[in-house]
């Protein structure tokens, strides 16, 4: 018997007004599996994972983790499942008026578990010097950082609390490549230690190639391909073979 | 035909208002009922609302004093011009006491209060939308009405009739250094007639206007900010909005509280 997908979504839609941005996606994540979704901007890759979050509620379709379904809970169940979740936003979404210890401690401080603030505030700076920030930046504020410290930062709260599954939207945007490459091996490092399932959205492709299992793409509101990231190259999917060469010719219209 | 064409449209238009208006109301009285019930259930933030009680109540203090001295020596001199035409300049101190604790202390208070804080509050959480750092509390299984709306609702209400009560002493203060100083009054006269005249009622019905104030400062600012438009306009725009619809609405809570207080 097969094993229960961690995250599975069967044919999952949302629209905003007339804007049909998710047109029925179907994809399934196995436990401790990298999924990477790439996609042109504006092709619902955001909104998938909002949807998965329930940060956005779809309007068709089912979104399952662990098995259980996800997609309508709410009250205790929903946070039952959120505490599975940690999630690096694009921008960091750091908490501006917070320390940066604060920051990453935040879900031990308030979450289920309530530390006291000295055990937090030391688990903090251990995930802190775990993504390669030194102690003094713990009582930082965010708009002290620069934008590589921010991602690590932010990289160090999604792992704070060791969850069970990982969410990285656009981990590289706005990063020079040397920093993009360093938190692209941190990633894939910190994924494999905690033994969590990752997804991760990006259209940057040396990103793709150094942290994925398997990789999705979404066009058109639909995944288009998904397979393995050893078969991207030779995938003899036309979008696929246009985005990852970042050709202007072909299926994918240039101007959307 | 053109005047056909021109009637529908205004018809559509006042429609489209009429509609925009209910759906907003609509919006807001959700809204305020959900902010309510979570002020009610645990889990609370407390060092989230003692945070804010600071903010809101502590940093206001500056602004809404200088509204309430200035506000209370203009009134004695006022008074005193006006009730020397009938040689009731004596009444200028109770004038101005009254006039303070009850209306001018809570309703120019609330409008200053409403100018820094609502405005303060609909940007940061505005902001925080626009940067998905509400998003990210809700990864954090933190709800962010929890954390955000309920601590500022609770501190604002709280604070405000704090503010009010030194903002009335400070006014009666104004008042007291323009009779004595100014106006030629006796200083123990003067206190005579503040003390003597005000009564329980009087203060008690400025303090839960400002209460009530306050809770609409939070209120609109908090409104506004969780709902406010993507990029810089959308922020600004929650903005003015939530100064122009706390402002509004302080204005007409304080006409019915007033029905409610002194209609007997």
């Amino acid at each position: 018997m097969s094993e229960t997908p961690k995250i599975e979504l069967k044919g999952v839609a949302k629209a905003f007004g007339s804007n049909a941005v998710l047109r029925g996606v179907d994809l399934s994540v196995a436990k401790g599996e990298s999924m990477v979704i790439i996609g042109g901007s504006g092709t619902g890759k955001s909104v998938t994972l909002k949807c998965i979050l329930g940060l956005i509620r779809p309007d068709a379709g089912e979104i399952h983790v662990d098995g259980a379904r996800v997609d309508r809970s709410s009250g205790r169940s929903r946070d039952a499942m959120l505490d599975k979740f940690g999630m690096l936003f694009q921008g960091g979404a750091l908490f501006d008026s917070l320390t940066v210890w604060q920051n990453v401690a935040f879900r031990l401080l308030h979450g289920k578990r309530k530390l006291p603030n000295d055990e937090a505030r030391a688990i903090a700076i251990e995930k802190l010097k775990r993504v390669g920030l030194k102690e003094k930046t713990a009582d930082l504020f965010p708009a002290e950082l620069s934008g590589g410290m921010q991602k690590r930062v932010g990289l160090a709260r999604a792992i704070a609390a060791a969850p069970e599954i990982i969410f990285f939207d656009e981990p590289t945007t706005g990063l020079d490549p040397i920093m993009a490459d360093v938190i692209n091996d941190l990633i894939r490092e910190l994924v494999t230690e905690i033994g969590a399932t990752a997804m991760t959205i990006t259209h940057d492709m040396s990103s793709v190639r150094k942290i994925a299992d398997n990789v999705a793409m979404i066009h058109e509101g639909v995944v288009q391909w998904c397979g393995p990231i050893g078969e991207m190259e030779n995938s003899g999917n036309a979008y696929v073979d246009q985005f990852i060469h970042g050709r202007a010719d072909g299926p994918i219209e240039a101007v959307r | 035909m053109a005047i056909t064409g021109f009637i529908t449209d205004l018809l559509a238009s006042i429609g489209r208002t009429v509609l925009g208006l209910c759906s907003t109301a609509g919006h807001l009285a959700i809204f305020t009922a959900q902010a309510v019930s979570h002020c009610l259930r645990p889990p609370f933030f407390l060092g989230e609302i003692a945070r804010q009680f600071l903010k809101i109540g502590y940093f206001s203090l500056p602004v809404v004093g200088m509204t309430a001295v200035f506000t209370g020596a203009v009134l004695a001199l006022q008074i005193y011009v006006g009730s020397a035409r009938f040689n009731a300049e004596s009444a200028v101190a109770s004038i101005v006491a009254i006039g303070i604790v009850r209306e001018l202390g809570p309703v120019l208070g609330g409008l200053m209060v409403a100018g820094r804080v609502s405005a303060a509050i609909a940007a940061e959480i505005g902001t925080m939308r626009v940067t998905e750092q509400i998003d990210a509390l809700t990864t954090l299984s933190t709800n962010p009405f929890k954390y955000l709306v309920t601590p500022r609702l609770i501190a604002a209400t709280v604070a405000m009739p704090i503010l009010v009560a030194v903002a009335d002493a400070i006014g009666i203060m104004g008042g007291f250094l323009v009779g004595v100083g100014r106006l030629g009054f006796n200083e123990g006269a003067y206190l005579n007639n503040t003390v003597d005249f005000l009564e329980f009622d009087d203060v008690f019905s400025g303090l839960v206007k400002a209460a009530v104030f306050g809770f609409i400062i939070a209120l609109m600012g908090c409104y506004q900010g969780y709902n406010s438009g993507r990029g810089a306009q959308g922020v600004g725009r929650a903005t003015t909005n939530a100064v122009v619809g706390a402002s509004v609405l302080i204005l007409a809570a304080n006409y019915v509280l007033t029905e409610l207080f002194f209609s007997a």
